[in-house]
């Protein structure tokens, strides 16, 4: 049904922003370049609103297309097709409204900085990509979103492109995630070569015709899809980028790294549920990688100094969670906490920009301490992050972590396993954001001489907003998500099921977030010595942790120091210098031999010109006074020449 | 009568033009060469140009060959020096020679309807050439006086004193 | 036996021997050409081609009763004096510039 929805505006405003401020940016006053920049997500959010005012559930799914195809190459044609339905719907409120509060945050954070103009344009030009990426109704469309947010990260991370290690980091992500994109594209391919359309809705409606279609070659498409979805979301065993990542501004880090790119994995899992559905084993695949990835950050984030590092494992360990409801069918979970993990990860790193911004620069846990009552706004919002990742109730994390861990469950065989695994790792994420809570805020202060004031209201306003959501973001979809979001991604979960067991899990997994917030309270606050004596304790395991259990260093050993011998003395030594210099060497070899032998025959001697002459003038004559007719009858050949 | 006055005049032509070659000094070759040229103004009047014969003395043999007499005494050219030589021309050269000679010696001979010369064949008259050359040709014929007087301009400004000589600026 | 020496000399002359005689005189200017090492006598072998040519001329004439032939060796004759003239006002240059006539050694124009 093509509505006048006009589906389009939603990325073209941030467009547009990208494109003025891009080009016009430089010259503008700075209020002009914040106005357009700014107007560009609320355009978008407010545009949301309109379209999900106006209808009722019956009448989604929408969908939008140009008149005109992208391609149209023998049988295959693919589309301009924006899709609007429920998922759609729950994502573009969050990447439009969150982006628009932390394009807002920075306008404050970025203050100073030289390259404001082309921090927006960046950051715009984001929005415009994501927003790309949800609202595609195919999945080549998808891809082109997909690939131009790792573009735009890239930009962002490496936005002091000055500092060496922030443009290796950029360089590192784009990488890292071009692996994935690999995997991606051959799932594409096969999608392609299987189903001859890449659109979704068709691909659905295939799949629901033939319900024997199960595993084999659907198992590859959703594994290559898995590829796709680990590299962008930083899973195991593509996840290295994401710590390097934290090197661009805190802001980026909030929204592309904690609540919208990152994402874009899980979203395109849920997106793509119907393929998955059919194929057991890569949904325990997913199950298993998101769980591992879960626990492993988890781990290494317990004892990461610098704040924003330790944030950083904490977005890849709650993706790990995202990743385990999707590896148990429970799609509308995973979304869920998708949505409250943007609205309180957005958040905490919000405040630890704030807390950065407060003392000047400096990063290091260690270093800080005692700012509670310093930055109260800051102090309070935070707090209210740090019990909603911790999965306390009443607040946002509760009820989407639970939700979760409920369908995990009540799979059983591998569901209880991975179930498991997930609440091990809520204890360690509550023990690990307490512990940042106490290093950061209570306590003496350890920062030295600097007086750290408050961060103005352009920056706290989106913090309290934020804060407002991660209290109150659980009860909007508690008991609802799912049979909101049924149409678009399946009923699996039965959310009203049994409330008896879901009471004992929730009471379990509040408990154990509680036993990690004693455990930090008993390390961090009553007896301050104890975590050096416990890290002395078990040398080996500590150091392990510390240096991320020495991943980066296995991949430079066995991937790019291999590459860039090959790069060095295949490509560069064999190929470029041999192969190539030596051809063009022997080409322009030829020509200066013809030409010294050619130079030769112009010698300036009379003589030798007149004997050239001479031999030119007999073969004339030899030519036009021989009977060369008879002559060729005489051995047979005759030559049509007439009148010769 | 008539090939006894070929043969002669024939053989002559030849010894004047091996001569030619033959000798070392250009004053030699060129006094040779006349020989040729009168050589063949009789050959001329053997086939029955009056007129050419004649103007191949007065002009060849009595302007141009003295022009190169000149030529030789006022450049004070020498005896020929032995120089580096041209490999190419006797490689490449001499065989030129020889194919086109034979060439040229194949065709006449087997050439059908070629007739002969004699004593008694009639002499063209200077009175016939001329009506030609006033009346169908007269272009042409003023043409060539032009030609002339370009060719007496070149060669007075080619071999004035000033032009030719090295200058210090070249 | 005089008679037959007599019959002998009232023979004719076939034009073919003219014609030979003149490419033998061409060939022997190539020749010329190719071996002397004096400018002036390189230009004078290029006189005995133009006069082997002219010889060539008068015999078709002769052949063909056409005084057009002849008029043509007229022409050439005005041309080679003409051509002559300034040949050698060049050669003088030449000796005056590079003060040798060795063909070999005026090489100037060589790349």
């Amino acid at each position: 049904m093509n509505g006048s929805l006009h589906l389009w505006l939603i990325p073209l405003l941030p467009f547009a922003g990208f494109v003025l401020n891009g080009i016009l940016g430089r010259k503008l006053p700075k209020a002009l370049v914040t106005a357009i920049a700014l107007l560009a997500p609320l355009g978008s959010f407010l545009v949301v609103l309109g379209e999900s005012f106006g209808m009722s559930s019956a009448s989604l799914p929408v969908t939008e297309t140009l008149p005109f195809p992208w391609i149209s190459a023998g049988k295959l044609r693919i589309e301009f097709s924006f899709v609007f339905d429920q998922l759609t719907l729950i994502m573009l409120l969050v990447i439009t409204g969150v982006g628009f509060l932390i394009h807002l945050y920075s306008a404050g954070y970025m203050e100073h900085e030289d390259g404001y103009w082309r921090y927006f344009a960046y950051l715009n030009l984001f929005l415009f990509f994501m927003t790309v990426l949800v609202l595609a109704g195919n999945a080549l469309l998808m891809f082109v979103g997909w690939e131009g947010v790792g573009l735009a990260s890239y930009l962002l991370i490496g936005f002091w492109f000055q500092k060496t290690s922030a443009a290796d980091a950029g360089k590192k992500a784009f990488i890292v995630n071009r692996i994935g994109d690999f995997g991606f594209l051959i799932g594409l391919f096969f999608l392609l070569a299987n189903f001859g359309t890449l659109t979704f809705s068709e691909i659905s409606a295939k799949l629901a015709a033939n319900p024997a279609w199960t595993g084999g070659v659907l198992t590859a498409i959703a594994l290559c899809l898995l590829v796709g979805a680990a590299g962008k979301s930083a899973q195991l065993p593509l996840y290295v980028w994401l710590p390097d990542a934290m090197e661009g501004p805190t802001p980026v880090s909030a929204l592309i790294h904690a609540a919208t790119m990152v994402t874009a994995g899980v979203y395109m899992i849920a997106r793509t549920h119907f393929l998955f559905d059919r194929s057991p084993f890569a949904l325990s695949v997913v199950a298993i990688v998101g769980a591992a990835t879960a626990l492993f950050a988890a781990t290494i984030g317990l004892v990461q100094t610098d704040i924003k590092r330790v944030l950083a494992y904490s977005t890849v360990s709650q993706l790990g969670y995202m990743f385990l409801g999707c590896g148990v069918a429970a799609y509308s979970a995973a979304i869920f906490h998708l949505m409250t993990h943007a609205f309180f990860k957005a958040l905490l790193f919000l405040a630890a920009g704030s807390v950065i911004h407060a003392l000047g620069g400096e990063q290091d846990l260690r270093k800080m301490g005692g700012l509670r009552k310093k930055l109260p706004v800051t102090f309070w919002t935070m707090t209210m992050a740090v019990f909603a990742i911790a999965g306390f109730f009443p607040f946002a994390g509760f009820f989407s972590k639970d939700a979760i861990l409920y369908a995990a469950f009540t799979q059983g065989g591998l569901g209880t396993v991975v179930w498991f695994v997930g609440l091990v790792t809520a204890l360690l994420t509550s023990f690990y954001m307490f512990r940042l809570w106490y290093l950061a805020f209570l306590g003496e202060s350890r920062s030295a001489d600097i007086h750290p004031h408050e961060s103005p209201w352009s920056m706290l306003g989106p913090l309290v907003i934020l804060a407002v959501l991660s209290v109150c973001g659980g009860w909007i979809g508690a008991g609802r998500f799912g049979a909101f979001l049924a149409p678009a991604v399946g009923t699996k979960t039965a959310e009203a099921a049994s409330s008896n067991l879901e009471l004992i899990l929730s009471v379990l997994a509040v408990g154990v977030a509680a036993l990690g917030w004693f455990i930090a309270d008993r390390l961090y606050r009553t007896n301050p010595e104890s975590p050096a004596r416990l890290a002395a304790a078990v040398p080996g395991a500590y150091n392990v942790l510390v240096h991320k259990y020495y991943v980066d260093e296995i991949y430079n050993f066995l991937i790019v120091k291999p590459l860039l011998l090959l790069s060095k003395f295949v490509l560069e030594w064999v190929v470029d210098i041999a192969i190539l210099g030596g051809a063009a060497w022997l080409l322009g070899g030829i020509a200066m031999l013809g030409g010294a032998i050619l130079q030769r025959w112009q010698s300036g001697n009379l003589r030798s010109y007149a004997a050239w002459l001479a031999l030119g003038a007999a073969a004339l004559l030899l030519f036009v006074l021989m009977p060369w007719t008879s002559i060729l009858a005489g051995f047979g050949l005759h030559v049509g020449m007439v009148g010769h | 009568m008539h090939l006894i006055l070929f043969i002669v005049f024939a053989g002559f032509c030849l010894a004047g033009a091996v001569n030619l070659l033959m000798q070392t000094h250009p004053i030699n070759s060129a006094l040779s060469l006349i020989v040729v040229m009168t050589s063949l103004a009789v050959l001329y009047l053997l086939l029955g140009a009056e007129f050419l014969a004649v103007a191949q003395v007065i002009v060849y043999a009595g302007a141009i060959m003295v022009l190169f007499t000149f030529v030789v005494m006022l450049l004070n050219a020498g005896r020929e020096e032995r120089t580096l030589g041209s490999r190419a021309a006797m490689v490449v050269g001499f065989p030129a020679v020889v194919a086109l000679l034979a060439v040229a010696a194949t065709v006449i001979l087997h050439t059908q309807g070629l007739g002969t010369a004699a004593m008694r064949d009639g002499i063209t008259s200077t009175q016939e050439l001329s009506t030609v050359l006033f009346t169908k040709l007269l272009l042409p014929f003023e043409v060539t006086s032009v030609l002339i007087l370009i060719a007496i301009l070149g060669a007075v400004a080619l071999a004035r004193p000033g032009h030719g000589e090295r200058t210090p600026s070249e | 036996m005089s008679s037959g020496y007599v019959q002998l000399l009232q023979q004719d002359v076939p034009l073919s021997w003219y014609l030979l005689l003149s490419a033998v005189l061409f060939s022997l200017g190539i020749v010329g050409f190719l071996i002397k090492r004096n400018l002036i006598t390189v230009f004078m072998s290029i006189e005995l081609m133009l006069n082997a040519v002219n010889l060539s001329f008068v015999t078709f004439a002769h052949q063909w009763h056409a005084v057009k032939g002849q008029i043509f060796v007229f022409f050439v004759m005005m041309v080679a004096a003409a051509e002559a003239a300034v040949g050698l006002a060049i050669i003088i240059a030449v000796f005056r510039a590079r003060a040798t006539l060795a063909v070999d050694r005026i090489d100037l124009m060589k790349l």
